[in-house]
């Protein structure tokens, strides 16, 4: 199996990594498949013609060189955008962007589009705001694979949990 | 450019100068195919029967016992298949969960044929239990197939005590000795059949052998010329054969010296690495293979890893979901029960006779900084 050029360097010095600290609002995708787990965070800001734009944006992933890889270049990709145009990013778009991936890590793209799909959704969901049918679509077929990989993550997560208490 | 490490070696290994030198005579200069009468032929037979003489004195068995092959992959196929053939109605095998693909893939296509396959659990370090197998034996049971160390963590499997079992029972073992082979001393008194690969051992690849205990009667897989007494037809691959037994008497003349100096290093890992929060050893801390070691990083994810270390120039490998083309964690990080968080981010350690104290020093600067940053960027934050 063999990544780009592309892959590799987004993958040794990914863009936008870690947790925005004032975020308006993160998509939390797992890819059921595998068991990777992405995060996105958004800013959400108005441009000077008044359009919401995403402002800033940042990610955490537990995954692959590819679930990286394309972490960064989604980040890259939506960044500055208006909400409509992040909305049309695409898992191809994200794969096209890297030169391509092998054929069993393109599942690795489409978490990364989930997780931006994630994002504006809650941002719209948390202003009240109209959902157009196609996020909403999305929204549904990511919650459904989400709730199954909770289940297999619900032993790890605990351990999480009282990992934090410990510590607090 | 930094010094690359080499730390992969139960996936393959380097050829070892003594060995290719051993080789070289038989591509150019001795190239007679073996079955000719004809002085060139003779000098290529004479070269395979001096191979197949040295590894059965190694083993102490007879030469008669011992069939090259193009592998173990080949050699486990033959064991399993060719007995299969042979005592058609038999119709049972008894296997282990943690099996190498080679016995597990056979096994699996026999099942479809109609074939009850039995795969004995393990424990939580890979153990197979002795008396699960007696326990498993049936009036029908054709063969049972353990594994002498697994591949991938290392642990070492009770081979005399399951073959005790075998004897009394009257049922043939397989082993699968491509890991343990040259490593640690091997019971063949408890054993009828032997699976073994040169490029585990610093031969070459492409070669290997499968013991028969005398009295075993094997169907062939491959029908044609009637080579190795007809049970695997096909010119024989002299420098691969005469590779094969050359690094079989290397790793036999310097095995107790190599193997101390690996299981030191494996302690030095085992401790060191054990230091990193979140940090779980897969296998047996100390009945194991004293050149592989297996750990879990909780947070993180193999691939990744093996990413990492290897833009530092060390390669190791993974046994996690992604580097898999099925994407599912190894079969035995599940059959050990390794929980699946974990189980996505397995680091596979194996060392060699060339492997040197600087070697693991460098692994052991360098893992903890990788390991850091990959949870950095992952939304698991363990161990902080
Ligand atoms: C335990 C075990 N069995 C079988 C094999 C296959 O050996 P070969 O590459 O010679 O076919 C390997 C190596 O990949 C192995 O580690
Ligand atoms: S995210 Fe699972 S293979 Fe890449």
């Amino acid at each position: 199996m063999m990544y780009t050029d592309k892959v590799i360097e987004h993958f040794r010095h990914p863009h936008n990594q870690g947790k925005l600290p004032d975020y308006s609002a993160v998509g939390k995708v797992g890819n059921i498949v595998c068991g990777d787990v992405m995060w996105l965070y958004i800013k959400v800001d108005k441009d000077e013609s008044g359009r919401e734009v995403i402002s800033d944006i940042s990610w955490e992933t537990f995954g692959c060189t590819a679930a990286i890889a394309t972490s960064s270049m989604v980040s890259e990709l939506a960044k500055g955008k208006t909400l409509e145009e992040a909305i049309a990013i695409t898992n191809r778009d994200v794969a096209d962007e890297l030169g391509g991936l092998p054929p069993v890590k393109l599942h690795c793209s489409a978490l990364a589009a989930d997780a931006l799909n994630e994002a504006i959704y809650n941002y719209l969901k948390k202003a009240g705001r109209e959902i157009p049918e196609m996020l909403e679509k999305r929204h549904a077929h990511i919650a459904k694979e989400m709730e199954s990989l909770e289940k297999r993550y619900a032993a790890f997560l605990q351990a999480q949990e009282a990992a934090k208490e410990k510590e607090g | 450019m930094k010094r690359k490490i080499y730390l992969d070696n139960s996936a393959t290994t380097p050829v070892a100068p003594e060995v290719l030198e051993a080789m070289m005579p038989y591509f150019a200069g001795a190239y007679g195919n073996a079955s000719s009468l004809h002085s060139f032929g003779q000098e290529a037979r004479r070269a395979i029967e001096e191979a197949r003489a040295q590894i059965a004195e190694i083993l102490g068995v007879d030469p008669k016992e011992i069939f090259f092959t193009s592998g173990a992959t080949e050699a486990d196929n033959l064991a399993i298949k060719g007995l299969a053939l042979a005592d058609p109605r038999r119709r049972h095998i008894i296997t282990s969960q943690i099996e190498h693909h080679a016995v597990l893939h056979p096994c699996m296509w026999l099942e479809k044929q109609g074939y009850e396959i039995t795969y004995l659990e393990v424990d939580q370090f890979g153990r197979v239990d002795p008396e699960a197998v007696r326990a498993a034996i049936r009036d029908d049971t054709l063969l049972v197939s353990v594994m002498a160390g697994n591949n991938e963590i290392g642990t070492l499997e009770p081979i005399e005590e399951i073959g005790r079992i075998c004897r009394e029972e009257g049922i043939p073992l397989h082993t699968d000795a491509v890991q343990a082979f040259g490593k640690v001393r091997l019971p063949m008194e408890a054993i009828d059949l032997l699976s073994v690969s040169a490029h585990k051992l610093n031969g070459p690849k492409g070669v290997g052998f499968l013991y028969v205990r005398k009295g075993l009667k094997l169907i062939p897989l491959l029908h044609g010329g009637g080579h190795e007494r007809g049970l695997r037809s096909g010119t024989e691959n002299t420098p691969g054969i005469v590779g094969l037994a050359a690094a079989a008497r290397l790793a036999f003349s310097e095995m107790d010296e190599v193997a101390a100096r690996l299981r030191d290093y494996r302690v030095r890992l085992i401790e060191e690495i054990g230091k990193i929060p979140g940090t779980r050893l897969n296998g047996h801390p100390t009945d194991s293979l004293p050149h592989i070691v297996n750990f879990s990083f909780a947070g993180i994810e193999g691939e990744s890893l093996v990413m990492r270390l290897d833009e530092h120039g060390i390669a190791a490998s993974t046994g996690s979901a992604c580097s898999s083309p099925n994407l599912e964690p190894s079969h035995v990080l599940k059959a050990i029960k390794v929980p699946l968080a974990m189980a996505h981010g397995s680091l596979r350690i194996s060392t060699g006779r060339s492997t040197k104290p600087e070697d693991i020093d460098a692994l052991l600067s360098i893992l903890p900084g990788v390991v850091e940053d990959l949870r950095a960027i992952s939304p698991f934050k363990v161990g902080e």
